[in-house]
């Protein structure tokens, strides 16, 4: 039996836009890169997000991390010798540590300068000195040994905990807990290594630089062994900062107590410091920052894309417009043969929808080369979604339809006598 | 369904049609009343501008009258909609077209099916029919050929086998040898003698008076009215004159 089945329409669809293949490719082309355009921009978006969130998602989501940093000086002294201290204080630490709600943890953080050796091997990474349940604030995992304990910490311990490229560093070929590293002017046991941040086998740090990595030895230890006062030499003045405490991680118990905590800390900082010599970090308002900026992102991204999609079914209704005009006889001769006015609609909105499927999928072909190239070339983190190159190939065929509407409506709804007298 | 000779395929009751032009009306037909049978092969003359296509689209459904009534086959068409027309058209239709009318995209067969795809119960086994008939009007060898391959003749040739796909109630040719050269338009109206004499009801529509004496009957329009009728084997009678 034959009859006028959907396939038969397609093909003949695509046989009558074989007829003007410049035309239709042409006429494609909008649709073409509206729908390029939202793949890509959406893989490109999708993958600085994702780069973003795992970044602060490493910072821990239930933290709120407050820190030192330098005030402004307006009068610059011009002493030989300065000493400026200013940051987070002990006292700040304990009313948070003794008294917050909703707060679990606090770990206090001091950084200080230090080079570190193992005979002739030199690094010169970040020396943290901190508490044990930094490990559990950060989320970090031992790789080998154990994380500095409470025992260390109580007896200042000469012990430390190396960050994996410093171990991997240090010790190229050997295990390094167990072995012995200078640390300034002493000489500290390694009783665990930790795994690195991020991805396996992606290495953020590079501790063979003049600075990298990250080494932990115990906060009394340190405090008793390199003590608060940092000396920085430069252009022959000697630069001395005193700093107490340059981090404290404050983890909350559940997310929904983060506000109110970063809440309490700020009012407490903002009594406690005459200057602005502190900082408050919350991830997960940054989380919540970057996935508003995101959801604007979006908003443009999309406008941008519709209005090129709109522009391309503008096309396309144009070109169609005058495909009709151009076969009115052919319109005409059908409906003499028998076609009812769904058979002229069916064939051209088919026409339509074929043209702009096409551009589509080519659209979405292109959409998916330029994220390629793009972490090729720019070092640019892409994630290809396959619903947003599905969503962007069936909006394509949407337009199809839509902007074919009116001109297969027209063609349905000529007179079939002067249909077959048009030249 | 099929007619026995003679039964009424065409019924005109005092039909017109008039169009109108700005503030004017033009009367393309007037008062036509007259009734063409099955298995008759008229002719249809008259001057320019006479009403001749104007009859062949209301004989067609392709346009409807302005007054008076037409029935085909007994079922009158001003109580149809458009899509009952439109099935009416192709099933009870077969239209031969002065310049063949072809579709550029379809090979002869997939031409001579078209007024098959558009019936909701196409006629069984299309494809072998449409080859079949194909070969009748001498188009073998022909079938996977486009129009734009095809000579003038051979075209017409398609657009015959494709009015007959259906088996239709008659065949309504306007001007059909009008682009032919003298020996190709013979060749044509030789098939019309050949589907005269196999039973088909024909009408067609000609300004050269050797094609409308060779049809059966002879009707001679003038402005909008009947001029003349001349039945085989009897004298002119003269209908009306202006
Ligand atoms: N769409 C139309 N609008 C206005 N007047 C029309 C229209 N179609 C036909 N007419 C008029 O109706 C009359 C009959 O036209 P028709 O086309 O039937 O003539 P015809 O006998 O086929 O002529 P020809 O031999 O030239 O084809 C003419 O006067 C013509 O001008
Ligand atoms: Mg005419």
């Amino acid at each position: 039996m034959i009859g006028l089945s959907l396939w038969k329409t397609v093909q003949l669809g695509i046989s009558s836009l074989l007829l003007h293949k410049l035309r239709s490719f042409l006429t494609t082309l909008g649709v073409l890169f509206g729908v390029a355009s939202v793949v890509a921009m959406l893989a490109v978006g999708e993958g600085a997000s994702e780069k973003a969130q795992a970044q602060l998602r490493e910072l821990g989501s239930r933290n709120v991390i407050l820190r030192s940093i330098k005030p402004k000086q307006d009068n610059v002294s011009e002493e030989e010798t300065r000493v400026l201290a200013y940051g987070l204080k002990r006292t700040d630490f304990d009313r948070i540590d003794e008294t917050y709600p909703g707060v679990v943890r606090t770990v206090p953080v001091l950084t200080s300068p230090q080079e570190v050796r193992v005979s002739d091997l030199l690094c010169r990474p970040k020396v943290l000195c901190t508490t044990p349940e930094f490990l559990k604030v950060s989320g970090r995992i031992m790789a080998d040994g154990h994380f500095l304990s409470q025992q260390d910490e109580a007896s200042r311990s000469l012990v430390t905990v190396l960050g994996y490229d410093v171990a991997r560093f240090l010790f190229p070929f050997e295990r390094a807990v167990g072995q012995t590293v200078r640390i300034g002017e002493h000489y500290f046991e390694v009783i665990g290594v930790l795994v690195p941040r991020g991805p396996l086998g992606a290495t953020a740090s590079n501790p063979s630089s003049e600075a990298g990595g990250e080494v932990y030895v115990p906060l009394s230890t340190g405090r008793a062994y390199f003590g608060e006062r940092q000396v920085t030499v430069r252009s022959g003045t000697f630069d001395i900062q005193e700093v107490q405490l340059h981090e404290i991680i404050v983890q909350a118990e559940r997310d929904v107590d983060v506000p109110f905590v970063a809440a309490a800390c700020r009012a407490m900082l903002s009594r406690e410091h005459e200057d602005k010599d502190y900082e408050v970090m919350v991830p997960l308002e940054l989380i919540m920052r970057e996935k508003e900026t995101q959801r604007i992102f979006n908003i443009v991204l999309g406008s941008i894309a519709g209005i090129s999609l709109l522009v391309g079914g503008i096309g396309i209704m144009n070109v169609m417009l005058a495909t009709v005009t151009e076969r009115t006889r052919e319109i005409g001769i059908r409906r003499a043969l028998g076609a009812r006015r769904r058979h002229i609609i069916t064939q051209f909105l088919v026409e339509t929808t074929v043209l702009s499927g096409c551009g589509g999928l080519l659209g979405v072909a292109l959409g998916l080369l330029i994220p390629w190239i793009i972490e090729r070339t720019a070092d640019l983190q892409t994630v290809v979604s396959p619903i947003a190159a599905v969503l962007a190939f069936g909006i394509s065929v949407l337009i199809g339809m839509i902007f074919g509407l009116y001109p297969a409506w027209r063609a349905a709804h000529m007179d079939p006598v002067e249909a077959l007298r048009h030249e | 369904m099929s007619d026995r000779p003679g039964d009424v395929v065409a019924d005109l009751q005092n039909v017109g049609r008039v169009y109108r032009m700005g503030s004017e009306l033009v009367h393309a037909l007037r008062d036509f009343t007259f009734q063409f049978r099955s298995g008759e092969y008229w002719a249809i003359m008259g001057s320019s501008g006479s009403g001749k296509s104007t009859l062949l689209n209301l004989l067609g459904c392709i346009d409807r009258p302005t007054s008076g009534t037409y029935s085909v086959r007994g079922q009158e068409i001003s109580g149809l909609n458009d899509n009952q027309l439109s099935v009416l058209r192709g099933r009870e239709l077969g239209f031969i077209f002065q310049s063949y009318n072809l579709i550029p995209q379809l090979n002869v067969i997939d031409n001579i099916l078209v007024p098959v795809v558009y019936q909701d119960d196409p006629i069984p086994n299309a494809k072998e029919r449409a080859v079949e008939l194909a070969e009748r009007v001498g188009l073998q060898g022909r079938l996977d050929h486009r129009p734009s391959q095809l000579s003038g003749g051979q075209q017409q040739r398609v657009a015959i086998a494709r009015s007959l796909i259906n088996d239709p109630a008659m065949i309504l040719a306007d001007e059909a040898t009008g682009n032919l050269d003298s020996k190709t338009a013979e060749e044509i109206l030789e098939l019309f003698d050949e589907l005269h004499a196999s039973g088909k009801t024909i009408l067609l529509v000609t300004h050269e008076q050797e094609v409308g004496d060779r049809a059966q009957h002879l009707l001679r329009l003038k402005d909008g009215l009947i001029h003349e009728v001349r039945l085989a084997g009897e004298p002119a009678r003269e209908e009306a004159s202006a």
